[in-house]
């Protein structure tokens, strides 16, 4: 017997409730985006400049005395936060400790580093630096640039790819779900404060890739049935594609999530904020390709016509026939 | 129907066989790079020991031997980004025109008068003239100085441009000359960067430049960016100046063209010299750790035939009288000239360690470096978090592909079994294109490859849950399986094209880890829509072949 995720023949309507959908989907989007306003991001150094230190010590962790033995320093902001990783041994206690780039430098100051694991070991003569990570506040204010654009651009290719392939409706659907993803994953990020840095942007591009990937094989299927289906409604079609790509769209998602959770779980903590994202973009660009991306189709409307000739014949791939 | 020319089977065979070998060395890592090392060394002219002689063994030499090379979060190392102050060497360059300048304008004094070098902005230069009516003739005399700047942006345009008003003539470089000079400037840093950490003899740094004046710099498996930042940020500029006196008052005026600088060893101890060195370190061609006659570390150096004359010149003109031997704007030691010297070469002693005079060698033997750095970002990763962070990743693909494995079975029976072949294969692949390109695998990078995992078998996915659908209304399972996958094409392209994009945006944008993250990402959509449409194929085909099955189940 197989394992059956979605049953061998399904005929759900996901458009009777589309209004309810559409209008959670911009509510989540509105509640992302004011908990960002308010809130705002955690930034890593990435982003904001300063510098992090991991620390490792046989004792236990006491961020207050950590502080205590850092306040002398007057550094400013330090924000101490004690890691815990089931891959840590029994006498693997680490922290991480950063400190925000001090008033003046334009570079990264060697001595605050120094005096600060001077500090620390005043705590534990033990203790080791695993890593000290100093980004200048030059470089980071370019890098959160950069990461903008890098965003922006991919959505941006992503757009005119779709459009020549498909249609500008579907276009404008794909992307109202990558935006969608991106800022619910940024709101995420915001409301539980983890630390968003540059690898977080390479989540969050991944995310943009995937969730397309899912719209786009639900919109290749939606192609094929219009040209079916001549005389049948646009939800109806929409419908009948989403329920034939339904059992392989959980499959995909199925598996990425059973290989994304076991990276979160063993993968060590070093990445598990990345790896968090992308987990989150799973589900949501899952989700979106759906209720928001093929809703926005048929909100929309798309040319029905499809027996002219086709204008994206010469873009066909080549059948591949080995 | 369903077939698949011999042609194109072996092709595909073929493909995944190179490509699995390529990818071989990754599994036996340590070993390899013993390998890789000690023929390195062997071919450096080091002489043959048991040692080497059974790494070299430990890996056959037939087998291709290059290596994924694993990032500095992986192995551990420093990572630098340094800025390169490009306007230090305007000055220098403004230092060199006054002399040249002075001695055209000497010539003319009848008419210009006597001259005088004002204080100026960086990079400015300001000549008083006793007589203001030859300014435009002493203009039109600079002018004749200036050289075509070589470039290819900047071409038909001088170095320098010439401006007067009053009884002052300014000269500054020009936009062309600027820009030019900056290349250049980054070019020598970037050269002697390299030169200084290939003394130490490190494993492939990388040292590449990035933007206009940004310079990237990843040695992997030193201890911390501070030794790095040690050896790369020393500007290790050697010059020789004539003493005019000494003082203990650090806020004493030195007077016009004459510079305070601090004596190394001696705290509290100031020396006044001419600003216009006599020599400087271009001129050196050799330097060489050793010991002086009391036996403390020293370090000798000789100078090429023009230092050595221009030095022999001007010890024999003063003897008697002291010079200062500079180096980054600190007093080493003020000898007092015995003799002249004339066989140009000479001897440094301070108060040196053994250390600080063998890497004062290997700094004055690399070469000054043109301009000053600052460092931008600097991150050190212990090589046990390195290690730590690969044994977690390895954990981790195995489970990934553990479940992933078991949930395809489950699902598809038989055909997940021929997915799972086609999982295994791609894994493969990823490693041998990595190691083929000589890519960079960081941490992220390794996720990427997890998310491959999950993601490979999408293309699979969609060809099988497509088979199943074409089985319910095409006629037999050939039929079936061939409609498959030629319907699930436009799907899978179009589905992994649009990833892409956003790979290679990544790349091109990324830097670093995230770069890595990109290139596993990217290979990664090329392997799997390869071993999804061909290799499985091929395999499913070669089983229907045999069965001929009536009926099949997906």
């Amino acid at each position: 017997m197989r394992l059956r995720l979605v049953p061998a023949q399904t005929n759900w309507d996901f458009f009777s409730r589309s209004k309810y959908t559409l209008g959670l989907s911009a509510f989540l989007v509105v509640l992302a985006f004011v908990s960002f306003i308010l809130q705002g991001l955690n930034y890593g150094i990435d982003f904001r400049g300063g510098t992090t230190i991991r620390t490792e010590s046989a004792q236990a962790v006491d961020p207050a005395v950590y502080r205590d033995a850092l306040t002398p320093l007057n550094l400013g902001d330090i924000s101490i936060t004690e890691v815990f990783d089931p891959t840590f041994g029994p006498d693997q206690n680490v922290a991480m400790i950063r400190i925000e780039a001090q008033e003046g430098d334009e570079s990264v100051a060697v001595e605050t580093v120094k005096s600060v694991q001077a500090a620390l070991q005043t705590v534990d003569p033990e203790m080791k630096f695993p890593s000290v990570e100093s980004v200048g506040p030059k470089v980071s204010g370019e890098l959160i640039q950069t990461a903008a654009i890098a965003v922006i651009l991919a959505i941006a290719a992503v757009l005119v790819y779709i459009w020549l392939r498909f249609e500008w409706q579907f276009a404008v659907g794909a992307v109202a779900a990558l935006v969608h993803d991106v800022i619910l994953t940024l709101g995420v990020f915001s409301e539980i404060q983890i630390k968003f840095d540059l690898a977080i942007i390479a989540a969050l591009l991944t995310i943009v890739g995937y969730s397309l990937n899912d719209t786009v094989v639900v919109f290749d299927r939606v192609r094929e049935n219009l040209r079916k289906y001549k005389k049948k409604d646009l939800s109806e079609v929409l419908n009948i594609s989403i329920n034939e790509t339904l059992s392989r769209t959980v499959m995909t998602s199925v598996t990425t999530l059973l290989a994304l959770i076991s990276l979160y779980v063993l993968g060590g903590d070093v990445i598990r904020g990345f790896v968090f994202a992308m987990i989150w973009g799973v589900i949501v660009g899952t989700y979106s390709s759906v209720f928001v991306a093929s809703a926005i189709l048929l909100y929309l409307g798309v040319k029905r016509d499809w027996s002219k000739p086709d204008a994206n014949a010469g873009n066909q791939y080549a059948n591949i026939d080995p | 129907m369903l077939q698949i020319s011999l042609f194109k089977r072996v092709m595909i065979f073929l493909t995944v066989a190179v490509g699995l070998i390529l990818a071989a060395p990754n599994a036996f890592y340590t070993k390899v790079e013993r390998h890789n090392d000690a023929v390195a060394l062997l071919e450096g002219g080091t002489s043959q020991t048991a040692e080497l002689a059974a790494d070299v063994a430990g890996w056959p030499d037939f087998l291709p031997s290059s290596l994924v090379n694993l990032g500095l979060d992986l192995r551990g190392g420093a990572h630098l980004l340094a800025e390169v102050q490009v306007e230090d060497v305007y000055t220098d360059r403004m230092d060199a025109y006054w002399v040249e300048i002075r001695d055209a304008l000497r010539t003319e004094r009848a008419t210009i008068g006597t001259i005088r070098r004002q204080n100026a902005p960086d990079g400015e230069l300001r000549i008083k003239l006793s007589s203001p009516d030859g300014l435009t003739q002493a203009m039109q005399i600079v002018r004749n100085l200036a050289t075509p700047v070589v470039s290819l942006s900047g071409a038909g345009s001088t170095d320098i441009e010439v401006s007067g008003s009053g009884d002052t003539m300014t000269i500054r470089l020009s936009a062309a000359e600027r820009l030019a000079t900056d290349d250049r400037t980054m070019q020598q840093s970037l050269e002697i960067i390299r030169r200084r950490i290939d003394e130490v003899g490190t494993r492939e740094p990388t040292i590449q430049r990035q933007g206009e004046r940004r310079i990237l710099i990843q040695v992997p498996g030193v201890g911390s960016a501070e030794d790095v930042k040690t050896l790369i940020g020393t500007t290790a500029r050697l010059t020789f100046h004539p003493v005019v006196g000494s003082t203990g008052n650090e806020n004493e005026l030195p007077g016009p063209r004459n510079i305070l600088l601090p004596a190394l060893d001696q705290a509290g101890v100031y020396y006044i010299l001419e600003q216009t060195p006599v020599v400087t370190g271009d001129d050196l061609v050799d330097a060489q750790p050793a010991f002086d006659q009391n036996g403390f570390p020293s370090v000798n150096f000789r100078f090429n035939p023009s230092g050595a004359r221009k030095f022999g010149v001007y010890s024999g003109e003063n003897v008697g009288s002291p010079f200062a031997i500079v180096l980054d704007d600190e007093v080493i030691s003020a000898p007092t000239i015995r003799e002249a010297i004339t066989g140009g070469s000479g001897q440094i002693s301070g108060q040196f360690t053994v250390e600080e005079s063998t890497s004062l060698a290997v700094l004055l033997r690399a070469g000054a470096l043109p301009a000053e750095m600052t460092f931008l970002e600097e991150r050190t990763i212990g090589p046990e978090l390195g290690q730590d962070s690969i044994d977690a990743g390895k954990i981790a693909c195995i489970v990934a592909f553990i479940a992933v494995l078991a949930f395809m079975i489950l699902s598809y029976g038989l055909f997940g079994f021929f997915a799972n072949i086609a999982l295994i294969i791609n894994v493969g692949l990823i490693f041998g294109l990595l190691s083929l390109i000589g890519a960079t695998l960081t941490l992220p990078g390794i996720a990427g490859i997890v998310l491959t995992i999950g993601m490979a078998v999408d293309a699979n996915v969609l060809i099988f849950e497509r088979i199943k659908e074409e089985l319910k209304t095409a006629k037999g399972p050939a039929r079936a399986i061939e409609l498959g996958y030629e319907k699930a094409l436009s799907a899978i392209l179009d589905a992994n094209i649009t990833t892409f994009i956003t790979a290679v945006i990544l790349f091109a944008m990324g830097s670093g880890p995230v770069r890595g993250f990109a290139i596993t990402l990217g290979l990664g959509i090329l392997t799997s829509v390869f071993t999804a449409i061909f290799v499985t194929r091929v395999i499913i085909v070669m089983w229907f072949e045999r069965k001929r099955p009536k009926q099949i189940e997906v």
